[in-house]
């Protein structure tokens, strides 16, 4: 792989004035955290958390057959959004496994934005614009759009802080979005997220985040809003049983496997993959994602082998970590669908060490309507 | 970031440090504690009379975001064993210089520990490791 210099978004600055903790993370430098994981997990869990994810690509497609090519390239249904409505899909290759997960999001019919991951950026462009070609417009608009997510029960009490209009947000519907003006910034809300948490995650210009971004902070300072980093956003994702593409998702990995199955719809009619999601779905899985608790004394990690009691291998951990809500070493991984049923006890390889688990129910941690 | 080296230990590039002494307390520095963010588990997989080698791992310690190794800074016979850390780990976050001490070495040549870096080559070092 060539190295090529790290990028950062237009809130470097800041979290360099928040104490940041710096990390490569798919080719960006992002915070990892700022006062600490755990601070910042709990913060998001009781008041909110505020999270730069700039980093990650806004793809828009455009014209009159531009729904056509969205639908084609994704698992899920997009012909049923109406205006101003998003969801969360696969998109996957020929043979039915992970190209990257999306959310798409219906401005117009004629008009439709996608967000991926930042480390698929090239690929989903790449992907995207040849299905556009001589279809619909296609532009990468991610170097001009920043994405701010402000996660937490409080989100909403330090919106009603920052003007009339982002004071209404919270009758803004479940993955729904709408233009607004927040702090006197036009942008773009969805109310979507990647904490397990109630929340809203902000498009606004590249240029005007630094001003959203300490607006946010500065009207939820008494509420206890912070900062957070990477570092909570894995863990708070993780307790939420949300995949991590890199981790509990790639190239090697249909989505009926990974527990997706409920985003693919391979009834609504022809799309890239279908014939292979087809065929997965009508025979038995080999394998399938759970979610397990570490029950002896260790934290299982990606890329930890799974071992069944007589100690012969028979999966691998996607995720792990120390859960700091549930307050159990938690993780995801892979294992034969005979033993992937709840209450199953098999082993974690810590690096040589034999570890307990046991397959649990997932998610880890469900918040409170 | 906390920098924190206090005179009277020896520091290894690893971020142990060792109390000088006929019994060398070892430990690990606060800039390791900073790395690590917060500790959620110290497995010491030695017990007392066990020997330990520089440079060999005699247990892990655990935060949200990673695993590291622990290492002697001194060769010898283990004699104490901070059992309290199994149960709180937190102790490494909270006093990484005193409650959390790990081991006790009985050291193999009693000079070993004196090579290791002083506070001041320490803090030398801590400017060039710190990225």
């Amino acid at each position: 792989m060539t190295e090529s210099p790290l990028r950062r978004t237009s809130l470097y600055d800041e979290h360099v004035a928040l104490k940041g903790r710096i990390v490569p993370f798919a080719g960006w430098e992002m915070p990892v955290q700022y006062t600490g994981i755990v601070d910042e997990h709990q913060a998001v869990r009781t008041a909110a958390g505020l999270f730069d994810v700039s980093h990650m690509g806004e793809l828009r497609l455009r014209g009159e057959y531009s729904a056509h090519v969205v639908d084609y390239l994704v698992t899920n249904d997009a012909r049923r959004l109406v205006d101003g409505q998003a969801m969360y899909t696969c998109c996957c290759n020929e043979r039915g496994t992970i190209l990257d997960d999306l959310i798409v999001y219906r401005r117009t019919q004629d008009d439709w934005t996608i967000v991926c991951n930042a480390s698929n950026r090239d690929k989903i462009v790449g992907h995207f614009a040849r299905a556009a070609q001589n279809h619909c417009e296609f532009e990468d608009e991610s170097d001009a759009t920043a994405l701010i997510a402000l996660q937490g029960p409080r989100a909403f009490d330090v919106l009603v802080k920052l003007g009339p209009d982002a004071a209404k947000l919270r009758e803004l519907k479940s993955f729904h979005f709408r233009p607004a003006v927040v702090a006197g910034v036009a942008c773009m809300p969805a109310r979507t997220g990647y904490t397990g948490e109630d929340g809203v995650e902000i498009f606004c210009p590249w240029e005007e985040a630094p001003e959203l971004w300490r607006a946010i902070l500065e009207a939820g300072k008494p509420l206890g809003v912070k900062a957070a980093g990477l570092g909570a956003r894995d863990t708070l994702r993780l307790e939420a049983r949300l995949s991590l593409y890199g981790n509990d998702i790639d190239e090697t990995i249909n989505p009926i496997e990974a527990g997706l199955g409920w985003v693919v719809k391979v009834e609504k009619g022809d799309f890239v993959g279908r014939a292979a999601l087809m065929e997965i779905k009508a025979r038995p899985l080999p394998r399938k994602l759970v979610g397990f608790e570490v029950t002896g004394r260790g934290v299982a990690r990606h890329g930890y082998l799974l071992r069944d009691s007589d100690g012969r291998e028979v999966g691998v951990c996607t995720s792990g970590s120390p859960a700091p809500t549930v307050g159990k070493n938690i993780g995801l991984g892979y294992l034969p669908s005979a033993m992937a049923e709840i209450g199953i006890p098999f082993l974690v390889d810590c690096r040589g060490k034999h570890v307990e688990a046991v397959v649990v129910k997932t998610p880890f941690y469900k918040r409170a309507q | 970031m906390s920098q924190e080296v206090p005179a009277d230990l020896r520091y290894t590039k690893d971020h142990e440090w060792a109390r000088p002494g006929a019994e060398v307390a070892v430990g690990i520095t606060a800039f390791a504690v900073e790395q690590l963010g917060d500790i959620t588990l110290v497995n010491l997989d030695v017990k007392v009379g066990d020997t330990v080698a520089v440079g060999k791992a005699f247990g892990t310690i655990e935060s949200v975001k990673t695993l590291s190794d622990l290492y002697a800074p001194v060769a010898g016979k283990v004699v104490k064993v901070n059992a309290d850390l199994a149960n709180k780990p937190e102790r490494v976050n909270e006093d990484c210089y005193g409650k959390a001490w790990m081991l006790a070495i009985a050291p193999a040549d009693a000079k070993a520990v004196e090579a290791l870096m002083d506070a001041k080559a320490y803090g030398e070092y801590l400017k060039t490791a710190a990225h």
